[in-house]
């Protein structure tokens, strides 16, 4: 159907608004969150449930995927190293590779689709069944409850899962470098020993910090700001992770060009 | 009323519009402080969300809500919290927290606001377990339970508080007939006892006329009627008249 510009333009208008609004949204549930994560009391066994699903429970898959990257890191590191006749130099290449982008930008991706995906969801359920409801008439704040033991978890087990990823990283590459290719242990950890900064490990860890926030922020907002019924909480959940996944590597970039 | 008994409730001019529909055109009703008001009206017509207003969880476009003296929805934050410390609150679905067992559900209020002493906590939400019933299904998660007895729970997680204000949404959907009398002479029997201010919102008609004390009928965003189960049911308001009969003769079908 053919429409007048006034119309297209009122139409660009009311979508740039909502776009500004929904921005504002999202901006002020987290500075509400914050303020309740400042007042006492605080819900110690909640936030210890929080951790132990968002951080024990991403254990598994944090292991795996970390083995792997490690071992991907150190079978590609090689093969280019050999070309210039560097092979000393893999140990480094993985561990900083890791220890600065892939250790902290993986793991925060994992536990997206692994809790942050179950997080939107309960709390979509919680929201639809009139559960968030309930809590906020018997005068106890959802706020309290919900959603700062889950941002006070993701803050806190990120940046465990992103070590532990480093770590088994850094032994994946080990197995594939050392055994696979014969390069001698001493020189895999001497080089690291010798090249790694404190400076990297702290990088990882403001990252691996921004993004437990992040990703815990965006999974109980889009949970909260469900629409309705089965298909609300479906959308709210793909969501929650897609939103998640593309602003933990945008704030990667971000924190890249900004941290040391 | 004083702050110690049952409030009443007075809704004034009650307006709100979602988008371009007009939900509410100025509802005005008065609750007495201990009666059990009913309000009846169609599916869709706006009962819930005229609730909601009462519980401020949704702000209106204009008019206000009094209750014990405060209008509800101009409270925020603490302010808004003491008076809703007061609510006893039964959801649609009942809302339990399904993570949470049954017994934990009725501790949960009294625990969180920490005005019960520690060791009358699980004698308490026990007896309130015990009131409807279901003494016995303390340990059952809410998904193990039938949906007569999550109701029956939802009802004794509202009154393990002692509140002064009870406000019940539809609290018999989706239940048989037997069911349906049970909840409501419960509702009645809970009442004589606590001697609280109801409100509910309901669509079981005729039943809900036997333990109504008054019955108010919203009909297209306002209040038509408001009078005893007698008057409401001899009234000869046509809009009344086919709302009662139609849903009587829906039932005999």
């Amino acid at each position: 159907m053919p429409r007048s510009p006034v119309e297209f333009l009122e139409g660009l208008g009311a979508a740039g608004l909502n776009a500004v609004a929904a921005i504002g949204r999202f901006g002020l549930f987290l500075a509400r969150a914050l303020g309740w994560a400042v007042v006492p009391p605080f819900k110690a066994q909640q936030t210890l449930q929080r951790i132990w699903f968002v951080g024990f429970r991403s254990l598994a898959v944090i292991l795996l995927t970390g083995a792997f990257t490690g071992m991907v890191l150190g079978l590609q590191g090689m093969l280019m190293l050999r070309r210039v006749g560097s092979e000393a130099f893999v140990g480094p290449l993985v561990a900083i590779a890791l220890v600065r982008e892939l250790g902290p930008v993986l793991a925060a991706l994992m536990v997206t689709g692994r809790a942050g995906s179950a997080l939107a969801a309960e709390f979509g359920v919680m929201r639809i069944t009139e559960q968030i409801d309930a809590m906020t008439v018997m005068a106890l704040q959802p706020m309290r409850y919900l959603v700062v033991p889950t941002l006070v978890a993701g803050v806190i087990a990120l940046p465990l899962l992103a070590w532990v990823f480093d770590v088994v990283g850094v032994l994946g590459g080990y197995l594939v470098t050392v055994s696979l290719f014969g390069l001698s242990p001493g020189t895999y950890f001497g080089q690291i020993r010798a090249f790694m900064d404190p400076t990297d490990l702290w990088v990882g860890f403001w990252k691996a910090l921004a993004f437990g926030l992040l990703v815990t922020w965006v999974a109980a907002y889009k949970g909260f700001h469900v629409g309705h019924g089965a298909e609300g909480v479906g959308r709210a959940t793909t969501e929650a992770v897609v939103l998640a996944s593309i602003l933990i590597l945008v704030l990667d970039y971000l924190l890249g060009s900004v941290l040391p | 009323m004083t702050a110690g008994g049952a409030p009443g409730i007075r809704i004034e001019e009650l307006q709100k519009r979602f988008g371009r529909q007009e939900v509410l055109r100025g509802v005005d009703l008065e609750v007495r402080p201990a009666e059990l008001m009913v309000v009846i009206g169609r599916s869709g017509g706006g009962k819930s969300v005229l609730l909601r207003h009462l519980l401020g969880l949704v702000r209106p476009d204009g008019g206000r809500v009094m209750i014990d003296g405060q209008d509800v929805t101009a409270l925020r934050g603490r302010a808004l919290d003491r008076v809703r410390e007061r609510f006893g609150v039964v959801f649609q679905g009942g809302a339990l927290f399904d993570s949470q067992t049954v017994l934990e559900n009725v501790l949960f209020p009294i625990r969180e606001h920490r005005r019960v002493p520690r060791a009358e906590l699980l004698p308490r939400a026990r007896q309130a377990l015990a009131q409807v019933g279901l003494a016995e299904m303390g340990h059952k998660y809410p998904a193990e339970i039938s949906g007569g007895m999550r109701k029956r729970v939802a009802i004794a997680r509202a009154l393990v508080t002692e509140p002064a204000v009870v406000f019940l949404d539809e609290p018999t959907t989706g239940l048989d007939p037997i069911l349906v009398n049970t909840i409501h002479h419960l509702v009645v029997e809970l009442h004589r006892k606590s001697n609280f201010t109801a409100v509910m919102v309901s669509h079981e008609i005729p039943e809900i006329f036997a333990i109504a004390h008054r019955v108010a009928v919203l009909h297209e965003g306002r209040i038509r009627l408001v009078g005893t189960p007698d008057e409401v049911q001899r009234s000869d308001d046509p809009v009344v008249r086919q709302f009662i009969r139609g849903e009587v003769e829906e039932r005999a079908v």
